[in-house]
Order: structure tokens, then sequence, then C-alpha cells
């Protein structure tokens, strides 16, 4: 799956940063980052709280402007790479109908005083896809039927219904202008284990029919790994580490990956292999040091890590790593 | 070229929209239930004056000066010999157009003010939100009583004073609910999904700030209409014969000690309505309130 | 573990029967319905379940801390160390609360009181329950802090100037101050990062056996089920379908329901296509299905399922399952697994 020589990538980004002004000094929200995923795949990002993934999905779509770098997008008919993050205002508008957005909170992402309905029409109103009464009503029901909504929940309000139906009504809203490109900023994190498991199969169902490029981004490494073609594992703004997810969970190679795998509670006995247990919390994003942003945690850290921070560089074939002493602890 | 297919809504069953959600709730609180009734009496009253009212407002009759209740005249006579049940009528439609007009243009005016402070924030926010601050340190009353003598006496000057005196509480409270609505995620959504900013304050941010404010205003009719009375009361608002309650209260209070009833009346009718808009301004607070649900 | 037999000294807590309803004005909610439970000395029970099975509420009932109105507790009979706490006064109840039951409540940030010290909220517990002096009390206070992993110089600073790990660790040491014999943790670690989240149920687990408590783990998590819990009890709708020893129920799980749990967690090991779905959602508590709250979404629903609500039955081991047909399976013993 990953990066077949012959194919141009879908999107390419280069060196993303996102820093927001805060009264501390700059907070390094996402700190050059540089990844590409190819058209149909899935690119998991992983990470905790406060590491940037979110901040970098929605700089990706644009819905934060970016303070450096570029987000590139390839359009299939011409060949030809827009830069998402410099575009003008009226081509933007354009692009919002190719990437889209499915958040994380069905409760807070969706306007109470809206109706189904109305919520699903939003986009297509305001892009003005549908001049026609008609060809809208068969466009939202559609939409409704494809994400799994019955008909007569159409006149419901968010407030009405579960968690798992308000997250659907998130996705009929972010496939209706018939995107590409779908930026998944926790969509299952708010749900129960059994509605999770409906919500990923319909994204996994949707994926193959539509051919979708997606970006999901979690901090559930199980959810990650079941949807995921590659998988890149953020901290403190930077990636760490990025490979196929097969090779990730084989041979984790960044410090920070390898406790993250060890920590997740697997419901099964006997699976505890032995868990490294990371002294300490993640330090502040503002005006971080230019070092290894893990080295204070790092079981391994020793004097190589004191110098510059290190760059995400090929370690084993189409398997990145930001670490000084990859495979040589 | 927003607006044009916003019609497309199917012709469903009528499911209960959130205004029927918080008219339920509503239903469930007597307090309220009892303010609404009061207040829908005097509107009932005050448009119907004419009709209902059993005497003219201004009709004296000398022979029948400060009698007490009786058949003929219900709640007795004043000084004037004029029938204060017909009084009180004839002052329901002032006191409550005086209410209903203060409050609207407070509202208009702060709401407006709030409302372009929230969304734009920075300097424009600052240099709004400090005026207000200015005129809010002024006592509320004693504004409106520079207001008004300002202005000179009369029913719309009236209304202009005590709206603008009470103008600073709304812009305050639409700027604080614009603020937090704005930083929701279905702001945030909507913006995703290429709405302009016209439609997402229009759509998504007035519907969502309306609750806090319907219930200052419910609360602040009660308030404008107490301090219309209290400016006529010193003779700064309505003047004679316009049958204003405060104006009413005024007028009587020469005569309290022997014909307490002159005051007694109108004064009861303050009350009760204020207390109406009490109840039923508590009670909104409630119904509105979404952590309440359930 | 040694003591599964249950014979009666090494028993805890013995919840018979407990229902517990709110009563609202659109309708009653059977938030929970005759729940029987039972935990051993030093046992830890993992209860398990999906938002709104009850699993909150029962440990509320069990502190007596169900708001009411509306909440009512109908019947049922909590036996802690051998006395029925649904008989206490609230007065009693009040010196069993932090002394001999502890609660230790999913979010830490709202959970400790902003504007008082960290050693000062820990020391006020002590107070509260124990007989000593106030600079003892602060002097065991920083011991606590000790043992959960927070050096003593911090314990004069305030909960916002710690991380969310830390102020759940703070919470614990309250919790732990007078040594309660029972301890209710409701999703500890469900608003911490799993890096955070491994450090906390580790500090659990060696705590539980210093202060050689019993543990009620509320959790939806079977994984954090697998590493520290000895017993665990699935709910649903309001009722335990399930309770066994964890390595039985992980082994050998029996009702429809606790297998379709399992199903539905991506496995780390393998790799599927689709994900196996409970179809449906869980039923409106306040609307619940006759018969069997599950047999709507059961895949082995027999129709008497609809009609009687299966009794709970032994299938030995003291693991006992409520679904009448994959116990009857089970006896005829034919139903060995999934």
């Amino acid at each position: 799956m990953s990066g077949s020589a012959e194919a141009n990538p879908y999107i390419i980004v280069e060196g993303l940063k996102k820093y927001f002004p805060t009264k501390a000094g700059m907070l390094h929200a996402v700190d050059g980052v540089s990844f590409s995923v190819m058209k149909g795949e899935t690119l998991g990002l992983v990470g905790e709280s406060g590491c940037g993934k979110s901040t970098l999905g929605r700089c990706l779509i644009r819905l934060l402007p970016s303070t450096s770098g570029s987000v590139l997008l390839l359009d299939e008919k011409s060949g030809e790479y827009t830069d998402v993050t410099k575009v003008g205002k009226s081509t933007m508008k354009a692009l919002r109908k190719r990437v889209q957005i499915v958040f994380q909170d069905p409760y807070s992402c969706l306007n109470p005083r809206l109706s189904v309905w109305e919520l699903i029409a939003e986009p297509l109103i305001v892009n003005g896809m549908y001049p026609d009464k008609n060809g809208m009503k068969a466009r939202i029901r559609e939409l409704m039927s494809i994400v799994g909504l019955a008909e007569r929940l159409e006149n419901s309000y968010p407030h009405e219904l579960d968690g798992g139906r308000r997250q659907r009504i998130g996705i009929a809203r972010s496939l209706a202008l018939n995107p590409e490109f779908i930026v998944l900023d926790e969509p299952v994190s708010a749900l129960d284990v059994c509605i999770q498991a409906q919500i990923l199969n319909l994204l996994n169902d949707l994926q193959s029919e539509f051919h979708y490029t997606y970006v999901f981004i979690s901090h559930n490494l199980s959810v990650v790994k079941h949807v995921s073609d590659r998988i890149a594992v953020m901290y403190l703004g930077k990636i760490v580490e990025l490979c196929g997810y097969k090779e990730l969970f084989a041979h984790p190679s960044h410090p920070y990956t390898q406790a993250l795998l060890s920590a997740i509670p697997v419901a099964k006995l006997d699976a505890r292999h032995d868990r490294i247990i990371l002294e300490g919390d993640v330090p502040s994003p503002v005006e971080p040091p230019e070092v290894c942003r893990f080295m204070g945690r790092c079981h391994y850290a020793n004097d190589a890590c004191g110098g510059i921070s290190p760059e995400l560089e090929e370690f084993l074939p189409a398997h990145f790593v930001a670490c000084h002493r990859a495979g040589n602890f | 070229m927003a607006g044009s297919t916003e019609s497309a809504r199917p012709p469903g069953r009528a499911k209960r929209g959130p205004a029927m959600e918080v008219f339920f709730r509503l239903k469930k609180s007597p307090l309220a239930m009892f303010g609404l009734v009061v207040l829908l009496a005097l509107v009932f009253v005050a448009i119907f004056a004419d009709v209902i009212a059993p005497y003219s407002y201004s009709k004296q009759n000398l022979a029948h000066m400060f009698e007490s209740s009786s058949k003929q005249f219900l709640l007795g006579t004043d000084e004037f010999g004029r029938d204060i049940l017909s009084r009180l009528i004839y002052g329901a439609r002032i006191s409550l157009q005086v209410g209903f007009i203060a409050v609207s243009i407070a509202l208009l005016a702060g709401g407006m003010l709030g409302a372009i402070a929230g969304y734009y924030g920075g300097w424009i926010d600052n240099a709004i939100m400090r005026v207000m601050d200015v005129l809010l340190s002024i006592p509320q009353t004693l504004l409106a009583i520079a207001i008004a003598a300002a202005l000179g006496p009369g029913l719309f000057n009236l209304m202009i004073a005590v709206g603008v005196s009470d103008a600073p509480n709304y812009a305050r409270i639409v700027r604080s609910s614009v603020l937090s609505i704005r930083e929701m995620e279905f702001i945030e959504a909507a913006h995703a999904v290429g709405s302009s900013d016209l439609r997402i304050i229009l759509k998504h941010i007035i519907p969502n700030s309306m609750a806090p404010i319907i219930v200052q205003a419910t609360l602040g009719v009660a308030f404008a209409i107490l301090n219309a009375a209290g400016l006529s009361f010193i003779g700064l608002g309505i003047q004679p014969p316009y049958p204003e309650w405060g104006a009413m209260l005024s007028g009587g209070r020469q005569y309290i000690r022997d014909y307490p009833h002159l005051t007694l009346y109108p004064g009861l009718s303050i009350m009760i309505t204020i207390l109406a808009l009490n109840f039923l301004g508590d009670g909104l607070r409630d119904a509105l309130d979404p952590k309440l649900k359930r | 573990m040694e003591n599964s037999a249950h014979g009666g000294n090494d028993l805890l807590l013995d919840i018979q029967g407990l229902t517990i309803h709110y009563v609202t004005d659109s309708g009653t909610v059977h938030a929970v319905e005759n729940l029987n439970l039972r935990v051993g000395r030093g046992e830890t029970l993992g209860f398990v379940g999906e938002t709104g099975a009850g699993k909150t509420t029962a440990a509320l009932g069990i502190m007596r801390l169900i708001p009411s109105p509306p909440g009512v507790i109908k019947s049922g009979r909590i036996i802690f160390d051998g006395n029925d706490l649904l008989e206490k006064s609230e007065h009693e109840m009040r010196s069993i609360r932090g002394a001999k039951i502890a609660m230790i409540f999913q979010d830490p940030m709202t959970s400790l009181n902003p504007v008082m010290t960290v050693d000062k909220q820990i020391a006020e517990m002590i107070r509260l329950h124990r007989n000593v002096s106030d600079a003892e009390s602060m002097r065991l206070a920083g011991d606590m802090l000790e043992l959960v992993g927070i050096r003593r110089e911090r314990m004069h600073d305030y909960p916002h100037q710690f991380s969310g790990g830390m102020k759940q660790r703070v919470v614990i040491a309250i919790a732990l101050a007078c040594d309660p014999g029972l301890l209710i943790a409701d999703e500890p670690t469900t608003a911490l990062d799993v890096t955070i989240q491994a450090q906390v149920l580790e500090l659990m687990k060696k705590l539980k056996r210093t202060f050689d408590a019993s543990m009620i783990l509320i959790t939806h998590d079977l994984g954090i089920v697998a590493d520290i819990c000895d017993k665990v009890a699935i709910m649903y709708a309001g009722r335990v379908v399930e309770y066994a020893g964890k390595r039985e129920l992980f082994t050998n799980p029996v009702h429809p329901y606790t297998i379709g749990l399992f199903n539905s967690v991506p496995d780390l090991d393998e790799d599927v296509e689709r994900l196996a779905v409970i179809p449906g959602l869980m039923p409106d508590p306040m609307d619940l299905p006759t018969g069997c709250a599950f047999h709507p979404r059961c895949a082995f629903a027999l129709p008497e399922c609809s009609k009687d609500s299966p009794d709970t039955v032994d299938v030995g081991d003291g693991h006992s399952v409520a679904c009448a047909p994959r116990a009857a399976e089970l006896a005829a013993g034919k139903g060995a697994g999934k």
C-alpha cells in the first residue's frame, strides 16, 4: 500500500508548522511535519493529547491557517498540485468540496437548533449544489441511506439521538459534497465500543465504495491499527515514527512508540509483554528547546541525544524514525 | 444565493422543535405558568381596554370623590372622582407598552453593540465594552433620570430613557454568549462545509445565543415597568391625566392616610405584574437551560 | 483466586436484589434492576458495561449517594462487612463514606477543590475520620502523597499546578487516606492518556496490595479488566448479565452480549476487514423490552426470550449467567466456548 513508485501521492505535506502565540511565548503545536498520503490510503495519526494531531488535521484542510510549510493537493484531472495553505478565498471555497472533516465530539459539532434534514442540507445549500428542491431532497435521502440513518429521523433534532446516530449525521455532512479527502478527527472516541465498531465498519465500507483518502486521527492505537494502512506517531508537534501498520506493531523503533504500544491495555489474558512505564508528563510545547523532544522521558537517552533535534529518516525501507539512536539501543 | 433553497424542508409530520420543547418544559413549572397566564391576561386587558373599562380614564366626577369600593365603582374613585379600575385598565396599556418597547430599545441597541463586540473582538470589542462599563458604573435609575430630565417628560421619552439606561446590560449578555457560541465546534463544522460569515452569524450564532437574552429580556420588562413607574412617580414620566401606574401611585400619595386605596391598587398592579414577569423569567431560565434537561 | 468459594467471612460486600429507579415526569428510568453482586476481601471486581448500563448508579447506590429526587432505591440489601447499608442512618453513612468505602471519580479535574492546596485536602479527609492533631494529619498527608509518587515538596501546591495524571494520583491519595476496606473507582483512567493511564493503573495495582483493600473498578475497557481485575461483572441495561472470574470470563464467555462486546474491540494481533458488531442500540432504560432486555439484539434469541426475564444460573466455578438458552446449552454439555 505504501508509496508505490509509479503513482503520485494525493497529498504532500512539507515542513508544515503551526504556532500559536501565548502569553508565555510561541506554542509549537505542529513543528515541521512532512509526509504524503496516496489516493485511497488511510494514514493513521496517533499521539497523546496536546501532541498537535488535531491541529495538524485542521491545517491540512485549512480550518486553521498554517504558520509555514505547504500542503499540496493533487488535482487528478490535470495532474497538478495546489497548495491548500496559500490559495485565495474563492479557490478555497471550491477546494472545500474536495477536503472535508469529521469531528470528534458528535455532541458539540452539530448545531442543536437544526434538524437532521437541515444539518445535512447545509453543505448543499451553502455551496449551491442543488438549485432544484427535488434534486436536493433526493440527495439528502441518498446521504441518509449511505450512512445508515432511517428516513423517519429527518425531522429529529440532535439531542433526541444517541452518539452513534449523531456521528452518522456528521459523516453525512462531510460526504455531502463528494469529497476526495476526509480528515477523521477522533471520530469514534466519544462512542461506546459497540457503537464504535458500527461506525468503524461504516467508514471502512465508505472508503471501499468511494475511494476516499483518509487521515484518521486518534489516541486509540487499536482503533488506528484497525483502520490504517500506514501510521504516523506524533510527539510534541513532530512525527517521531512513520511506517506501515504491521511494521509499526512488529518493529516499533522509536522509544516513544515502544512505550506507547506497551501501554495499550489489551483485552486478553497474559497479553502483558514487558510494559514500559514512562516517567513524568509530556513537557510543555511552549518554546521547546531544539533538541530531541522526548529526551527527558527516554530510557535510552545519552550524550548523543543532546544535539540538534533528530530528523525523520528512513531507518528501514519505508520505515521512518526520528531518533539519534534508532536501532542502536 | 444562500436563502433561495432554504425552504427545501420535507413536508414530514411536525416534530417537536426546540421552541415546543421549551414550552413543554415550561409547562411543568406552576409558577412560570402562573406568570404566563397573568401576563397574557394583562396583554388582553391592555389591548381591549376600550371595551373592558367601565368608564373613561379621564372622566371626572366630583360628586363621587374618594369613594371606596362599591357596585358602581369596583375599586373606588380617586381625588377627581375618576374610576380607579378603569384607570388601572388603561394604565396596563401604558405600563406594558413602556415595558416592552423600552426593552426592545435596550435589546436592539445593546444587543447589536454586544454582538459586534463579541464577533469581531480586538479593539472594537475593547472600545464598545469600555463605554458600556462607564455607563454601567452610573446607577441605572440615576442614568434614566438624567436622560429623562434631558429629554423632557412624555411617554416616548420615558421609553427611551428606560431603554437606553438598560442597554449596557444586554450588550454584556449578548457579547458573552456570542463569545462562547463562537468557540463551539459546530461553528467550525459550518466553516468546514464552506458557510459564509453572514450565514454563520444568522443561522448558527444568533439562534443559539437567544436563551439567556430571552430570560434577561423577560426580567428586563419587569425592571423597565418598575423604572418607568419610578420616573413617573417623581414627575419625569407620564403626565396627568394619563393613568400610568407609577403616576397614579404618585398622585395618591398625599391622600395615603385617609384614602389608602388610591395608592394600594396601583401598587398591587405593579407588584403582580412584576411578580408574574419574574416567575416567567425564572421558569424560562430553567426551561432554556439544556443542562437541566431530563 | 483462592477465595472464589465465598465462604462467610471472606465476603466484604454482598449486594442482593438491588433495584434503583429514577422517577421523572416523563417516566421511570430502570437504572439498576435486581442486581446481585459479591466482592470478597482483597478482591478486585471489574464492573463492565456501556454508557447507561447502570454501573455508576449501582456504585452511587452502594455509597448511598443516589441523588433523590429523582433517584429511589426500591428494594434490595447491601451487606457491607456484615451490616446492611440500606438500614443505616444518614449520620452513620457519613462515617462510613471515606473511612470504610471510598470512591474515585472519573474526572480528576473536577473532583478536587481548586482553591485548597492538595495536602490540606488530604488532611481534611484524615481529620474527618480519625482523631489526630492538625500537625499529625498534615504529616500523614505528606506520607500519602509520597506513597502515590508525588514528591513531598509539592504538597503545598494547588490542583491546577498538577497535570491530569498527577491530579488523579492526588485523588487516589485522598481516597486511600483513611485505609478504606472498599475502594470504588469509577472509570479512574478514562480521562487520561494511555501512557499516563499505564502509570496510574500500575500505581493502583501496587497500592491495592499495600493497603489490602477490595476494589470495584468501573470501566468500559476490557483491556483494563484483563490487566488488574480478579472477577468481572458484565452489566447490560441495569442487570448483571454475566459474572465470573477473569480467567473464566476471558476464556469462556457465555452470554451473547459478553461475546459481542469482546468482538467489538479491534484486535491488535489479528487483521480483520470488518469488526463483528452487535446490531442496534442499547434500549431506552425508560422503556425496556419485555423478557430479556438484550433479546432484540441477540443472535441466539429464542421466542421465549421476549417473554420471561432470565434467571441468573450458575454454570459452575462461580460463573453465573443470565441467559436461559445459553445456560441450558451449557448444561446439556455441548456449549464449550463461542
